[in-house]
Formats: structure tokens, sequence, C-alpha cells
């Protein structure tokens, strides 16, 4: 993680190796016994914009059902977008159909959360990793490519005989994210690469996927649930909430100055293990769960559950993501209110903070 | 609190690696299920017998030993000399039952084999394309299926004329479509997997998709429906000839035949319907007892 | 390894070298709980942290009696209320389940039954341990979905466990522990399937009904962050076994075992600053040593010395703590705050 693009004020914006524009992906709800005709739609995603700069590393994080997976499989055209813009390294990518589309992949490749379901059973190493240089036709001696990736993944060269089932689940995210580098590609989406690893294990993850990043200038969507992972490997990180991004910033930014209500939130609902933090901090907890993405709440997605909610503007008005006097340029927020909340000026509502404990006995 | 969670809770504890090679998992299980084994050393026993029918056979099963001891009112049964007793004509009824397993082992896997073939090569259809080809295919199946299994196949060996071959047929064209529901739902469950959609994700070609990650991972279950369907072919085949669809040639022995031939004897002869319906019970028991054991070895699901 | 608090007011549970061991015709018995001692004072809560194969949630079905009866052999002591919850029979135990200890696990889904409403099942267990019939009942079950933060709990009575979303679930089942007023509430992994914002709300509930009530909680998890906020004292278990507990403050100041020291040193932390590199543990836990053969954690353990492999590493207690390791971290190797 050695971008330049984490402590500049503002990173470079142009040329970005990602560029997303107005990307929504709408489920079709089909209804009727004989003749199906379309009810609704779930908005997954709903209008994102989102820029990957070359050798950055951008976290997309948020809580399961916003929409961000769906997000990181519609830019790999995974799930069909159903309206808005991708384009990868100056290509548009949303008409690309069948044989150009299967080109474009070797650019751009996916990490899974579950290491396991995302191999073939029946698939030893050798083939796991060879399937991609198979599929595009790429030659030379691949017995030899699988040593290096093996040994590029940390994995002895002893692995390439053996079945997914004969390794631990960290060695099988190795085994996934090797899979992932065989072509060479520019762009690697990992979709919850830790989650699913032992606690001892995520670090290990993390690292690897942190060094390859050196090695090979890799650039990397991380998608991830947990606020301390994707803080620590994402130079920017996007927060997602009910298909549409309610902020973005340099990673040190976002940290130290949260502004949107709901990053607040999440940000207080990590835990951090260290008993003197946590009996000191103050606590934002948010009420209700996640509206349906089907019938998303007008004006702000996030004003059902806001504690800072205004009885102005919030449920009648989209906000859109703009900067904010005091910020950097790069820092954006989607919320009318981020000013005066920043300033202090509206306060949460009493029921929704919880005061530090007293000092424990 | 559910026995099923608390096993979950206590497996997961366990070396993780209990559950992993499905297969050598199977087939540990299979080796020491006591049902499984009986099941397999009746299919085991019903298959010798058929191979190696003319040397277990004391006599050809058109000659007729006994035929200066029948008459109408008296046909004798099982005595030292003939096991089984004779039938109606005077011939071995235990050569006749021997010789029976060939031709019921023979319209079994012919008939399963060519159910499977077209059941497999449409749902493979159905579950590759998905979209209007599975809808097509689908409610074709769907039709099939709203068929009563043996009026169908009693209307199709009608149709064709009796003989062997049209029994074979009308059984095969009757599990075409089970087969095919089968393989479909399988292979619908695995595209949605995260393996498939990271061979996608790498560029792989959609036939090596299929054929390369879906379908191997998609024909267990086939292989215990193969099982489950050679014991109801069996019957099947037994009441098509039952019922005179069946091969039209009086001197080759067959089961269900042999059951129909007896019925005006039946209150002077039970050993005549005793053995033949014996014989298509045990035969179709093994299957049905390996092929129901296969599917709880291979499919934790129906673990009990 | 009793706690001071434990010792003046005697202890609520004592569980004594409590070992369970699962047999399998044929292959050799798989120690998934191993020589563990743990006490539980009147209104404490304690943690029991491990990584998956660790033994916590053994250990805890162990405690609630709820371990299969065939292909399990469990060995030791859980005293509640000086009975021997192991050797109870099988009546008194269920009595002993509803009334005085309850348990929450990590999916609410298949603990609920999916075709009975919520209200309903929260009414038949106050039914069964207070005697409510009728109407109180059904009026006890709405304060009680109330009490655990069910919104419009008058209508949410009628709702069936798919109908809520998997917070209000994991409330409702708390409802449904709570219901018979426990001494001791298990909770194994109560926020793992949800997400951080309802975690909170879970564990702000917990923290709350444990003030409120004055039971004690017994808290598994994998995750520190969570122990860290919420626990009392704390018990890291390894491969079967409690290789360090301390109080919390003690145990995240001062980590000694080199497990839970590389444990806190492998979690990305939000308060971090940017850029602090993650120290992982090398290996996987699968990598263990058998206990007889010394330190589980060996193969793993950068502390590592010779007398490690050379037998099983004793608990001892030290003021107050303890610790089952033979060359602990010394103050410069502690994980940096």
């Amino acid at each position: 993680m050695t971008s330049e693009a984490a402590n500049a004020p503002a990173p470079e914006p142009t040329d970005p190796l990602l560029s997303v524009r107005g990307l929504e992906v709408h489920f079709p709800i089909r209804s009727g016994i004989v003749f199906e005709r379309q009810v609704g739609a779930v908005r997954a995603v709903d209008g994102v914009d989102l820029d990957i700069p070359r050798g950055a590393t951008v976290g997309l994080v948020g809580e399961s059902g916003c929409g961000k997976s769906t997000l990181g499989r519609a830019i790999l055209r995974l799930v069909e977008p159903t309206g808005g813009r991708v384009s990868f390294d100056g290509v548009d990518l949303r008409p690309l159909e069948g044989e150009e589309l299967r080109r474009m992949r070797r650019q751009m490749q996916m990490v899974f959360q579950d290491p396991m379901a995302s191999l073939d059973p029946r698939q030893n190493v050798q083939s796991v990793l060879t399937e991609p240089l198979r599929a595009h036709g790429i030659g030379g001696d691949h017995k030899a490519r699988v040593r290096e990736l093996l040994g590029l993944v940390g994995l002895p060269a002893s692995a390439a005989s053996r079945y997914p089932h004969e390794f631990s689940g960290g060695q099988r995210q190795r085994i996934g994210i090797a899979r992932a580098i065989a072509l060479e590609p520019q762009l690697i989406v990992a979709d919850e690469p830790v989650s699913a690893l032992d606690v001892s294990i995520q670090a290990q993850v993390v690292n690897l996927l942190e060094e390859l990043q050196d090695r090979l200038g890799l650039t990397y969507l991380v998608i991830a649930h947990d606020l301390a992972v994707v803080r620590h490997i994402a130079d920017v990180v996007a927060v997602m909430y009910l298909g549409t991004l309610v902020e973005q910033a340099p990673s040190d930014d976002l940290y130290a100055r949260p502004l949107h209500p709901y990053t607040r939130a999440l940000m207080s609902a990590v835990p951090i293990p260290d008993p003197v933090v946590e009996d000191t901090r103050e606590r934002i907890l948010l009420s209700g769960d996640l509206p349906s993405p089907a019938n998303p709440p007008s004006g702000c997605r996030f004003h059902t559950r806001c504690p800072f909610r205004q009885p102005t503007r919030c449920d009648d008005e989209r906000p859109v993501l703009r900067t904010v006097a005091g910020h950097p340029q790069a820092h954006r927020v989607a919320c009318h209110w981020a000013e005066d909340i920043e300033a202090g000026r509206i306060q949460p509502v009493a029921s929704a903070v919880v005061e530090p404990d007293a000092p424990a006995a | 609190m559910s026995l099923s969670e608390i096993e979950a809770a206590t497996e997961s504890e366990q070396v993780e690696q209990a559950a992993g090679n499905l297969r050598r998992e199977a087939w540990r299980r299979l080796r020491r299920d006591p049902v499984a084994i009986v099941g397999f050393c009746l299919i085991a026993f019903f298959v010798l017998v058929a191979l190696l029918a003319p040397l277990l056979a004391p006599y050809a099963p058109d000659a007729q030993p006994g035929r200066g001891m029948i008459t109408p009112t008296n046909i004798p049964g099982p005595s030292a000399q003939h096991w089984f007793g004779l039938d109606a004509s005077g011939r071995d009824e235990l050569s006749r039952v021997i010789h029976g397993a060939r031709q019921s082992l023979l319209v079994g896997v012919v008939s399963m084999l060519l159910g499977m073939i077209g059941g497999l090569t449409l749902g493979v259809l159905a579950g590759a394309f998905g979209g209007t080809v599975d809808s097509v295919v689908m409610r074709i199946v769907d039709v099939m299926l709203s068929i009563p299994g043996l009026l169908m196949a009693i209307a199709i060996a009608a149709l064709l004329g009796a003989s062997l071959t049209s029994v074979m047929i009308a059984i095969a064209i009757v599990n075409v479509p089970v087969f095919a529901r089968l393989l479909r739902g399988q292979m619908l469950a695995q595209r949605g997997s995260d393996y498939v959609l990271a061979a996608r994700s790498l560029g792989v070609r959609r036939r090596s998709i299929v054929f390369g990650h879906i379908l191997p991972n998609s024909i267990s279950p086939v292989i215990v429906q193969a099982t489950l369907t050679l014991a109801t072919a069996i019957i099947e085949a037994a009441a098509l000839s039952f019922l005179g669809l069946g091969s039209a040639d009086p001197r080759v022995p067959e089961w269900g035949r042999m059951l129909a031939d007896t019925q005006r004897y039946l209150a002077s002869a039970p050993h005549l319907a005793l053995f033949p319906g014996l014989a298509i019970v045990v035969a179709a028991l093994g299957f049905t007892m390996l092929g129901e054991r296969l599917r709880e070895a291979i499919d934790p699901k129906y673990r009990r | 390894m009793s706690v001071s608090i434990s010792e003046a007011r005697g202890p609520l549970l004592d569980v004594r070298d409590l070992s369970v061991a699962f047999t399998r015709k044929g292959s050799p018995d798989v120690r998934a709980v191993d020589g563990v001692t743990f006490t539980v004072s009147p209104g404490e809560t304690v943690g029991l942290v491990g990584e998956s194969g660790s033994g916590k949630s053994v250990t805890s079905l162990a405690v609630m009696g709820l371990l299969p009866p065939r292909g399990v052999r469990v060995g030791g002591q859980v005293l509640f209320d000086s009975d021997d919850l192991l050797t109870l029979p099988r009546d008194r135990m269920r009595d002993i389940r509803g009334r005085d200890i309850a348990m929450v696990f990590q999916d609410p889904m298949s603990s609920l039954n999916p075709v009975v409403p919520i209200g309903v099942q929260v009414a038949e267990v106050l039914e069964r341990h207070q005697d409510l019939k009728g109407e109180p009942a059904r009026r006890g079950a709405e304060d009680l979905l109330a009490r655990v933060g069910i919104p419009d709990p008058r209508r949410r009575l009628k709702e069936y466990p798919h109908q809520l979303s998997g917070g209000m679930r994991q409330r409702a089942l708390i409802a449904m522990a709570l219901a018979c007023k426990p001494r001791l509430l298990i909770a194994d992994e109560p926020t793992t399937a949800l997400d951080v914002t309802i975690q909170a709300q879970i564990i702000e509930l917990l923290k709350e009904l444990v003030q409120d009530t004055g039971a004690s909680l017994v808290m598994i998890t994998h995750d520190l962050g969570i122990v860290a906020g919420l626990c009392d004292t704390v018990h890291v278990m390894y491969s079967g076994r409690v290789v360090e507990s301390a109080g919390r403050r003690e145990l995240f100041a001062e980590p000694h075992h080199p497990y839970t020291g590389g444990l806190l040193a492998s979690v990305p932390r939000l308060d971090a600053p940017r850029g602090a590199p993650l120290h992982p543990i090398p290996g996987s836990p699968t990598d263990v040593l058998q206990w007889s053969d010394g330190c589980a954690f060996a193969p793993r353990c950068p502390n590592r010395i010779e007398p490690c492999t050379g037998g099983p590493p004793p608990l001892e207690s030290i003021g107050g703590r303890s610790l089952r390791c033979l060359n602990p971290l010394t103050e410069s190797e502690e994980v940096p705050a």
C-alpha cells in the first residue's frame, strides 16, 4: 500500500483505472400466474459514482443488503447493470459482448469471500491455476507458472497436486488469490476477502494482498463489512447504504472526521479490542433495521434511522455527494446537514446516544 | 436448540477436514452400512445369476423335462428333482427363473441407460442455457410427468407393438423426464455457486464451465437415481410383459409373463406365482436398498 | 483460577476440569475440550474467547447438557448451586435449563419454531416456567418483547420468525431466554451473524439486562473487541484448553500468553494509525500439537523454547490471573497499544 493517493490532499482525478458513473442494478420483481409481469424492482445499486485510481486501494464498506457485493459484480459485468457507465482504462465496458467481454476479463479479477465455495472441489490446485491460462490461450510452461504463482502467495510447490479440501481456510484463500493474479490483471475486486477466515489468519491474507500490490502494481477494490479491515487496507474508503454511497474520503480523513451520521454510527459500533477505549467512548446506536431496497425511503435513504434527522429536506430531497468546507476535495458526503452536524449545531436524539460506562468494576 | 444445531456446533469444533472429501466420506459410510451391503449382495447375486444362467440352470429354459408329469389338475410343486417345481408345460421352473434374470437385467439396464441419456441431454440443455430453452424443455417435462408412468409406458409399448425393444423404449421414455428434471435442478444450483462465478470472472468459456464444472458436480444424484430407476424398470418391465406387451416369443422366459401365465393355476399351483414374484421383489429390493443408502451417503441432507 | 470476586461470594457456576471427547468407532477420540476450569460469580460477565476448534462452543453445550448422548464422553464437574449438572437426571436438567440457565445461539432462525408466531413461543416459556396462563401470559410476552427493544410488540406477537429481521429474531430469542428469569445466560456467538450496527444494539441490550436483572453472563465469541467492552473476566481458549485467564483490563493491557498477544497484534484496529503493520500468527489453527506432547500452540508460537514440545505446560496462577505457558511474553514483547 505505497500509493501516494493516501496522503495527498487531493488524489489525482486524472485518468483513473476504473471509473463508474451513475451505476444502477435493479433486479426486477415479477409476479403473475400465467403471464409474469414486472411489479417492482429491488434497487440493489442505485446511482453510484466511483473512481479507482491506478495502483490505489479503494475500500467499499457497508452492511449486508446495502448492495456492495452487487456493485462489485456489476463492475465486473458478472451481474448486468441496468443503467450507468463503467469504463476501465478508458474502455466503456457496458457495450462489450461475448468474446470481447471475455477477453476483457483478463484485466479484472475477483477474490471471493468463501474460499471453499469458490473452488471447484473436484479440481486440484494445478488445474485451478492453469484454467485461466487455458481459457485465454496462454502458452508456455504451465507447471513453472503454477510454481511461481504458489510461491507468490506463500504456498509450497507441492500444493499443486492437492485438492481444495486438503487445505486450511487461509491456504484456500491463498489459492483463490493465486488464481486471481494468474492472468496478471490490473484490477482485483476482493469481496470480503477475510471475513470467512479465523481471526489469527485474517492478518496473513491482508498482508499478502498488500505485498502483492507492491510487487505486481495491482489496483484493488476491497469490499468488506469490517470497517477496521477496510481502514487498514484502503487509501480511499467509500461508505455504502441502501444502494448509494453516503460518504467517500481518504481513509485517515474518514476516520478522523467522519461527516455522515451513518458513518459515525458505523464507526462507533465497531468494537475495539481495548477496554480503556471501550469504556470511554460514546456510542451512537441506530434504531431499527435496514429498509427494503425494493421500497427505499424517499429523500435521504438514511433518514428513517438517522439520529440527526431534521424536519426539513431529509425526507423529501435526495442528497448528493458533495464536498464540505474545511475538508479536502476528496472527502465527499451525501448529507444536507453535514456542516451543522460537524459543528455540533445539530445534536443526535438522546435515545440514540449511549454514554460511556461508569469506570468499570 | 435443535439436534441438528448441536451436531453442527460439535462438528464444526471437530477437525475441520472431517467434512472434507465428500466422495471418500460417502464411500466410507456406505461400506459400513449393513443395508447397503445387503442391497449390494442382492444385486451381485442377481447379476451373477443372469451372467452365469446357462451354467447354473439345470435345464434349458425351453426344455420340457417334466412333460409327462403334467396334467391339467396336477402341476408338481418343488421336489428334489425340480427345486422350484414344474410349470404348466412341464418346464423346470428354477431354470426359467434363472434365465428370466437375463431378460430383467437386460431390460432394466438398457431402458435405464436410454432414459438417462435422454434425460441428461434435456437436462443439460435446460440447465446450461436457462431462459427460453429451459422453459420449453421444462414444460415438456412437466407434461410428461403429469401422466402416470406405468400408464404412459403401456400406451407407448402398445403403440410400438409387443416386443422386448418396445418395452425398453417405453420404460426409457417414462424415465427421461425424471432424469431431466433432476439434472436440471442440480445444474441450476451449481450455476449459482461461487466457483462457477469464479470461472466466469476468469473468462472461461461457457462450454468449459458447463462440462468442466457444472456437470461433474451435478452428477452424483443422477447416479443414485439411476440405481433406483433400475429397480422400477425391472418392475415396470415385468408389468408390461404381464400385460402381454413384452417379447412375443413364448420360449423366452420373462418373470412378468411367467406370472401372467400362471393366473389360471393360482389355486392349484401357487409356486408358479411365488418364485417369479419373489425374484422380481428381490431384484428390485436390492437396487432400492443400495440406491437409497447411496443417496444418504452422498447427500448428508438425507442422513438420519 | 478463581477470581477474587468469586471467592468472596461463592460462584454461581463452577466448572472443574471439564473435558469432552468425541468418540468414533475405528478412529481415535477427538478431545474437543480438555480440562477446562472456570467459575462464574453472580452478576459476573465471563468471556470465553477462541477461534474455531478452540472448544469454546462445546464447553457451553456441555454445561447446558446439550451434547448428543452417543459418541461423546464428558468428564469433570459442572457445579451449579452445588449440583453437578453432568450427573443430574435428564428431567431435572431440563428444569434447570429452562428455569435457571438459558442459552442464546448464533443462528436465531434455527432456534425458533418457524411455524409458530413469536408471541406464542415467548408465552409458552412463561406458561411453563412462571405459571402464567392465557391473557397474562400474552401480556407478559408483549412486555418482554418491548423490554428487548422490539418496536410495536403487540403487532410483532402475531408474526412468524421469517417475518423478522436477523436482529429482531435474536432479540426475540433473548426475550425467550429472559422469560424464565435465568440466573445464568450463556450466549454463544450471539452477534456473529449480525451486522455491526445491529451487533452494537444487541451487546448494549445484554449489558443492560445483566445490570438490571443481576444475572450472570457467559459470552462465547471469537471477537476480542466484544470481550473488551463487555466481560469482567476473560478466558482465552486454544485447542480445547484455557491458555490464559485474567480480568479484562489486565488481559488487554498485558497479555502474557503468546497466543493472546498474537491475536491482539493481528487484528486491525479502527483506531490504529493507518500503515500500522499487522503481525499475523503464522500457520493455521489446525496446526496443533497434541496437548500430551507439549503446548498445542507451539507449532505457531514465536516464543517457543525447547521444553515447550517436551510435555504439557501446566496452568499456573499468579496474582489473580492464570497462564499456561513456559515462556510468556515479557513487557517489551507485548503488543503495541
